[in-house]
């Protein structure tokens, strides 16, 4: 009886979590431009995302956009983040405790804070604001989290790990790419994957740093659309995709992870 | 003879943050030895061996390989090869890929590579293992690979920083043999860092005692353990009764309060001294004649082969004694020492003495702290004087505020009747203090001393 | 070693422009005129006007609203998730922590969008319905990885010295989680007090939060009145944190 009562619980809540979700995926099944009217099966949406998007290409365009900057904030905030964790895993007393509370603050910081501070610097710095501002912006709330990812590993780390390869006659560089990069790639990819998902996912920071050049990302493309009014048809099916990639990607991955730990059972 | 010299140390000294961790060392290795650093942890030996691996540099002195200096030289540019305490192996390669590693940095050809990882496994036994993953392997077999790598290298020496301490009592055993064989079977010097005296009493030819940064005695492990040069050595290897005496003259020595016939001479009359008697040196027996001195067992312990005892002597020292006979507690017996079982050590110091300046009449400050006590009228405030005080008089209190100087304990002594301390105040200065009271390493405890106990003299 | 210290370098020099000179860039702007003078006035002025101050008002109370919604409907979750019963649940909780990772505006507009399917007028309900929406699976997350890693032997413990269930859970297994609470809070309270966009969407236009007057005065190159009250924003997150971690001590 309890457990039938905290199992239909978690069956409410989880459907009402993907109640919105399940609603824009089913009429991204029909053509009609007005939601909740359905006016028959259809893939025309769909075409319409990859073939035309519907709205002067201006959608396919930001989607671009938004990969462009994850990508090269990513990329650019692994090193960064990398780079610092083996920096701070050396640090000690104050000097670590300042750095660990600085790389605190873009996490803890709101959004909208970290926009406006940031607009506010390339404002005084007199930097355009375009591609390059948001970027560096999205490497500013990414690289914190990839430190988060690479430290457990530095840690886990055998602490004479890099004195063994320089004793087996590796030189520095050698010793970092063929001895401690390779054991860092897990947590380095993890954070790779973190910050690639935390660029594609803000809006308030890339809506202030973008600047006034009419740059879109998907975030803002979707803002300006909802705010004349209505979501553009088209980003039904986009919604409905990203969502069955995100699903998918994380199921495989929690099989995975349920598959590994039996077998370390075994 | 210095054509048989690899390793030369010179002169080398190492402070970190204003403490010593090594101070002007010097010792010279022979090709082939099997030289052992044995101390307590933090006495310098760990660095010792970096420094001779090239991962840190020595503030002054060098180290000479073959009478090469080595300064500057990049750990990878060392002949030389180390296993770690833990032994790092790297988790992203196999058994094989690991003790290729080195080769393979050489561009050494595959064939040879091949040849000689194949050779390494068979040395360490791990034959049939190439492919397995490092995590796969027990401590032992990862203590195993990490040897088998550094030796493909075929280093003229090897560094092996405690390789055995995370190994189980058995494991460990067996390694040491293993060690010793491969010692034998490659000819190449071996220096090896432990805290064990014995894991070093099995495995050396010959054993650097080291505390404090400092090397306290140099010798083969039977030097070591039947001539102890200190109370320290005394105490850290082996088990040791370590009593105060007085040399009375040549061959004559007192303690436990008996006079006793020994072989040690040059200490002069009257000397204040330290003896040290092993536990298997004293003879224990129902009372005759022949005994020396007389007690009652408090104790008795088997300890597997022999029996562990401790007697209480008429004259009220507790001495530990071995034999393979057992005694119940409460049994008067009779001991005896032969001559030649009694090791007679200078002592280091026989009274605390201090620099100290006078405030006022009845004040001197010294060590940083303020203490009150009589000044004989030639001195003044203002002046430099010697403070003294004995080592029974330093008074210890487990609360800060109950004294004017707070130390840390280092190194207890039992002296059978009391314990001998070292106190380390924060000014990182040496007080001796005996005392009835157990301290352990470490305590932290508060110093106070009777305003009667400090004896004020002129400075010399 | 000495020289893996320096590889701190480049990223407290990043640190130092993208990160603490920004902020401090809050407060010079937001003391400052439009001339570029010291002044007070902008936080004067925000004092004096009725107007910002009920938005001021209205932000927290939704916002402290949504977070208290938030650990009413989520610790049940979290503890049914984390149970005994119910140890097939890691897919389960997945589920859970799933829309997490999609795009927040798209979630909050497919919401206002099925508000008005359903024929509900937008306003402050379907605000905090679709605030708690979007923020519920941050309160879920902290506390059901608590619970889960919690030793169980506590509970056991309590049990065996004749704690009811009842007393089980508030003698035990609440205090015991009150870091992860903390946590959710802090995860929930701090972005629904500073949003702007999904406060908009989801009562189309009609109530105005603190983050979307920060939004306009920035976009209207108010700058220092922005800036203004970024920086005021900044002292109520500051307090949560502070507030916060001396209740994560304190257990």
């Amino acid at each position: 009886m309890k457990k039938l009562l905290c199992k239909t619980y978690l069956a409410i809540l989880l459907l009402l979590l993907y109640a919105p979700i399940i609603f824009i995926g089913v009429f991204s099944f029909t053509e009609s431009k007005v939601l909740g009217n359905w006016t028959g099966f259809s893939t025309e949406l769909y075409e319409n995302l990859f073939f035309e998007a519907g709205s002067g290409n201006g959608l396919l365009r930001a989607i671009e956009n938004t990969f462009i900057i994850a990508l090269a904030a990513a990329f650019a905030s692994t090193i960064l983040g990398t780079v610092a964790a083996m920096g701070l895993k050396n640090l000690k007393g104050y000097k670590r405790r300042a750095m660990q509370f600085m790389n605190n603050i873009p996490m803890i910081n709101p959004d909208i804070i970290t926009g406006v501070s940031l607009f506010l610097l390339f404002l005084f710095l007199h930097v355009t604001q375009g591609y390059v501002s948001v970027i560096l912006a999205h490497i500013t709330f990414c690289t914190p989290y990839v430190v988060l990812s690479v430290m457990p590993q530095l840690i886990q780390m055998e602490p004479n790990t890099y004195e063994v390869a320089l004793d087996l006659g590796a030189r520095p560089s050698q010793a970092l790419w063929k001895v401690v990069i390779p054991q860092l790639k897990g947590g380095m990819i993890s954070g790779f994957i973190l910050a690639f998902t935390m660029s594609l996912d803000d809006f308030a920071v890339t809506f202030f740093t973008r600047g006034t050049i009419g740059l879109e990302t998907l975030s803002t493309y979707i803002y300006a659309d909802a705010r004349k009014g209505g979501l553009t048809p088209e980003l039904r099916p986009l919604m409905t995709l990203i969502f069955l990639v995100v699903l998918i990607l994380l199921l495989v991955r929690n099989i995975r992870i349920n598959r590994n730990t039996t077998k370390a059972k075994a | 003879m210095a054509q048989d010299i690899i390793i030369d140390i010179r002169n080398v000294s190492k402070h970190f943050d204003g403490k010593v961790i090594l101070e002007d060392i010097n010792l010279q290795i022979r090709k082939g030895e099997f030289v052992t650093f044995l101390g307590p942890s933090g006495c310098g030996k760990t660095t010792l061996l970096k420094i001779i691996g090239g991962f840190k540099e020595p503030d002054q002195g060098s180290i000479y390989l073959n009478g090469k200096d080595l300064t500057g030289v990049p750990p990878y540019e060392r002949p030389l090869n180390t296993v770690f305490q833990r032994y790092a192996l790297f988790p992203h390669l196999d058994v094989y890929e690991n003790i290729a590693f080195g080769l393979k940095l050489k561009n050494v050809p595959d064939k040879e590579i091949d040849k000689r990882v194949r050779k390494m496994l068979k040395l360490v036994s791990l034959t049939d293992y190439e492919q397995r993953d490092v995590d796969s392997l027990s401590g032992g077999q990862q203590q195993r690979v990490a040897i088998a790598r550094a030796l493909a290298n075929s280093p003229q020496v090897l560094l092996l920083d405690e390789p055995l301490s995370a190994l189980d009592r058995k494991m460990r055993l067996d390694m040491q043999i293993e060690l010793k064989e491969m010692h034998d079977k490659l000819g190449i010097t071996f220096i090896y860092v432990t805290h064990d005296q014995e894991e070093a009493l099995t495995l050396s030819d010959r054993i650097i005692v080291i505390n404090e940064g400092r090397i306290q005695q140099t010798g083969t492990p039977a030097d070591i353990y039947n001539e102890p040069c200190n109370s320290f050595v005394a105490n850290f290897i082996g088990d040791s009764n370590i009593l105060n005496g007085t040399m009375i003259r040549d061959r004559k020595v007192n303690f436990i309060g008996h006079d006793f016939d020994c072989i040690d001479e040059g200490f002069g009359e009257n000397t204040p001294v330290d003896v040290v008697v092993r536990p298997e040196d004293i003879y224990i027996m129902n009372r005759n004649d022949s005994c020396q001195f007389n007690g009652v067992v408090r104790s008795c312990t088997f300890k597997g082969v022999h029996y562990e005892m401790f007697v209480d002597t008429e004259e009220g020292y507790e001495m530990q004694i071995q034999d393979y006979n057992a005694f119940e507690p409460g049994t008067e017996v009779g001991m005896l020492i032969k001559p030649q079982d009694i090791q007679v050590m200078k002592k280091d110091c026989v009274c605390n003495s201090f620099d100290a300046e006078v405030l006022d009449e009845n004040h001197v400050t010294f060590l940083g702290g303020r203490f009150e006590c009589k000044i004989p009228r030639e001195f003044k405030a203002g002046d430099t004087v010697c403070a003294s005080v004995a080592f029974d008089k330093v008074g210890l209190m487990d609360y800060a505020d109950e004294g004017e100087l707070v130390g840390r304990v280092r190194f207890p002594l039992y002296k059978g009747d009391h314990y001998h301390l070292e106190i380390v105040t924060a000014g990182e200065a040496l007080i001796y203090a005996d005392t009835q009271e157990v301290y352990d390493n470490r305590d932290l405890v508060a110093i106070s001393i009777a305003p009667k106990d400090i004896k004020i003299s002129a400075k010399k | 070693m000495t020289k893996k210290a320096s590889w701190n370098l480049p990223y407290f020099i990043f640190l130092m422009i993208f990160v603490a000179l920004p902020l401090v860039l809050i407060l010079i702007y937001a003391l400052q005129d439009g001339q570029g003078h010291f002044t007070l006035s902008t936080i004067t002025r925000f004092f004096s006007d009725g107007d910002s101050l009920a938005t001021f008002a209205l932000s927290l109370e939704i916002a402290i609203e949504t977070t208290i919604l938030c650990i009413l409907i989520g610790y049940p979750a979290a503890w049914i998730l984390a149970g005994r019963s119910f140890n097939k649940s890691a897919v389960t909780a997945a589920l859970f922590i799933l829309p997490m990772w999609v795009n927040a505006l798209m979630r909050t507009l497919a919401t206002a969008e099925l508000f008005n399917m359903l024929g509900i007028g937008l306003g402050k309900g379907t605000l905090l319905c679709g605030m708690v929406y979007d923020y519920l699976p941050f309160m879920i997350y902290p506390i059901y990885v608590s619970l889960s890693k919690m030793d169980k032997s506590y509970a056991d413990v309590a049990e065996d010295l004749g704690a009811t269930p009842f007393q089980v859970f508030f003698k035990v297994t609440l205090p015991l989680s009150k870091p992860a609470i903390w946590s959710g809070i802090l995860m929930v309270f701090m972005p629904t007090v500073s949003t702007f966009a999904i406060s908009e969407f989801l009562t189309n236009n009609k109530i105005k939060l603190f983050g979307t007057i920060i939004q306009e005065n920035i976009n209207s190159s108010m700058w220092n009145y922005g800036a203004a009250l970024s920086l005021l924003m900044l002292v109520i997150i500051c307090l949560t944190k502070v507030l916060s971690e001396d209740e994560k001590v304190a257990v």
